[in-house]
């Protein structure tokens, strides 16, 4: 996308009082990072088309919240996002990520990689607050070298994405509607062994839980030297996107 | 006033000690400690009952019976009670047991399970009854704070109790934070 001189001083917003340039088409988050100001995330993810899924990106823009990941930058928006106010309900959210499912931290092989576990870190979670569901939901180990848990999943649908749009293969799908909603592989058998995903597609990589893990790969890193022992997820997210390699494969 | 020494008791309940351990990982500051505290009710002290007391520490979650009591006995007792660890506050590794019925869990550890010999589900009198679930504290009785870690690190706990002592507010920064 081409942009002219004069669009340069229509395409600002302000997020947190900062000024932002952003180009026509991008979304507030596309802005924002660019810009390398951190608004909280677990579905998004730079380089795939968002969907809006877990709502950590709430701002606030002219009274309203909005998700900055499907919404479109503007010309004079003036977005809050590093509030306390806002801090609070995605640590609720958070929170009620972690309830929905079985996130026990010290029994998974994701831990310290997990960006559900650094999101509550980053945001000074201590506890869960709500009750735990507990739910009972089907694991996968039929495939060679990936295996899936669903009890982890959070319905980010970024394996979905990746699957579909980067390695051409719609492997996964979010079947069923609200608290029915479940991750499906896309077989006849419904099972990941029946299906061509590859331990090195994006899809098989991009879970940013505990859910879609690879076998034989579990604790290999010691505690201590894990992604998010090191740097917190506000600073690793800054870095992040599809890597190109992937894209030009399937074009 | 100032003499007196802050209480404090301690229990764990469905937990592993892991937690108690990293607390007695403090090492010399434990005397620094001493000279300010003293233990009721504790693992530590072999006092079977919840006195009077300052401060409460709960390593563990809540699975059976009996843990419902001394829970409950504590929240009675002490003025702070403070959540340690994994289980305490969402249930932990012995929660995994919560996506399975009781009876599943009994008959495939006690009648079904590889290297069974005399199978049978124990049902002694003495034995405290078992809950559905296992369930984090804070869903039984109130707590005041929580100190997260599988166990928390040693320098948590005197980083919760320090100001404690104080009769300040205490306060783990987000990059202390650990689940695990």
């Amino acid at each position: 996308m081409g942009y002219h001189a004069m669009a340069i001083n229509q395409n600002t917003l302000t997020i947190d009082g900062k000024d932002v340039h952003f180009e026509q088409g991008q979304t507030i988050m596309d802005a924002a990072l660019a810009a390398k100001i951190y608004i909280p995330y677990l579905c998004h993810y730079p380089g795939l088309p968002p969907s809006g899924n877990c709502r950590l990106c709430v701002v606030e823009t002219n009274g309203k919240s909005v998700a900055a990941c499907i919404t479109q930058a503007q010309a004079g928006q003036r977005i809050h996002s590093n509030t306390p106010e806002l801090n609070v309900v995605r640590k609720m959210i958070t929170q009620m990520l972690f309830v929905e499912g079985n996130h026990i931290c010290p029994a998974c092989e994701k831990s310290g990689n997990c960006k559900l576990q650094a999101m509550g870190y980053y945001l000074g979670m201590h506890e869960e607050h709500f009750h735990h569901f507990n739910p009972r939901r089907a694991l996968d180990a039929s495939h060679p070298a990936i295996f899936l848990d669903r009890s982890r999943c959070i319905l980010c649908d970024l394996c979905v994405r990746a699957s579909r749009d980067v390695d051409g293969k719609n492997v996964f799908a979010i079947a069923g509607r609200g608290a029915d909603a479940h991750l499906i592989v896309n077989t006849d058998s419904g099972k990941l062994g029946d299906s061509n995903l590859d331990r090195n597609d994006l899809a098989a990589n991009i879970c940013p839980v505990g859910a879609i893990m690879h076998k034989e790969r579990g604790y290999v890193s010691p505690i201590g030297q894990r992604i998010y022992d090191q740097q917190p997820i506000n600073e690793i997210a800054l870095g992040e996107h599809v890597p190109e390699h992937k894209e030009r494969d399937h074009d | 006033m100032t003499d007196q020494k802050i209480r404090i008791a301690t229990a764990s309940l469905a937990g592993c000690f892991g937690c108690h351990m990293s607390f007695l990982d403090i090492d010399e500051k434990l005397v620094q400690l001493n000279e300010r505290i003293e233990f009721n009710r504790s693992p530590l002290t072999d006092i079977k009952h919840c006195g009077p007391s300052d401060i409460g520490l709960i390593e563990g979650g809540v699975c059976n019976a009996d843990n419902v009591r001394v829970l409950r006995e504590f929240r009675a007792n002490c003025k702070v009670l403070i959540a340690v660890g994994a289980c305490a506050i969402n249930g932990g590794v012995p929660a995994m047991r919560n996506y399975f019925d009781l009876r599943e869990c009994l008959e495939e550890v006690y009648l079904h399970g590889t290297g069974v010999t005399n199978p049978q589900i124990p049902d002694d009198a003495e034995l405290p009854l078992l809950l559905d679930k296992v369930y984090p504290v804070q869903e039984v009785v109130r707590i005041d704070y929580f100190l997260p870690g599988c166990p928390p690190p040693a320098d948590a706990f005197l980083q919760m109790l320090m100001p404690l002592l104080d009769g300040k507010a205490p306060h783990i920064a987000n990059n202390q934070l650990h689940y695990d």
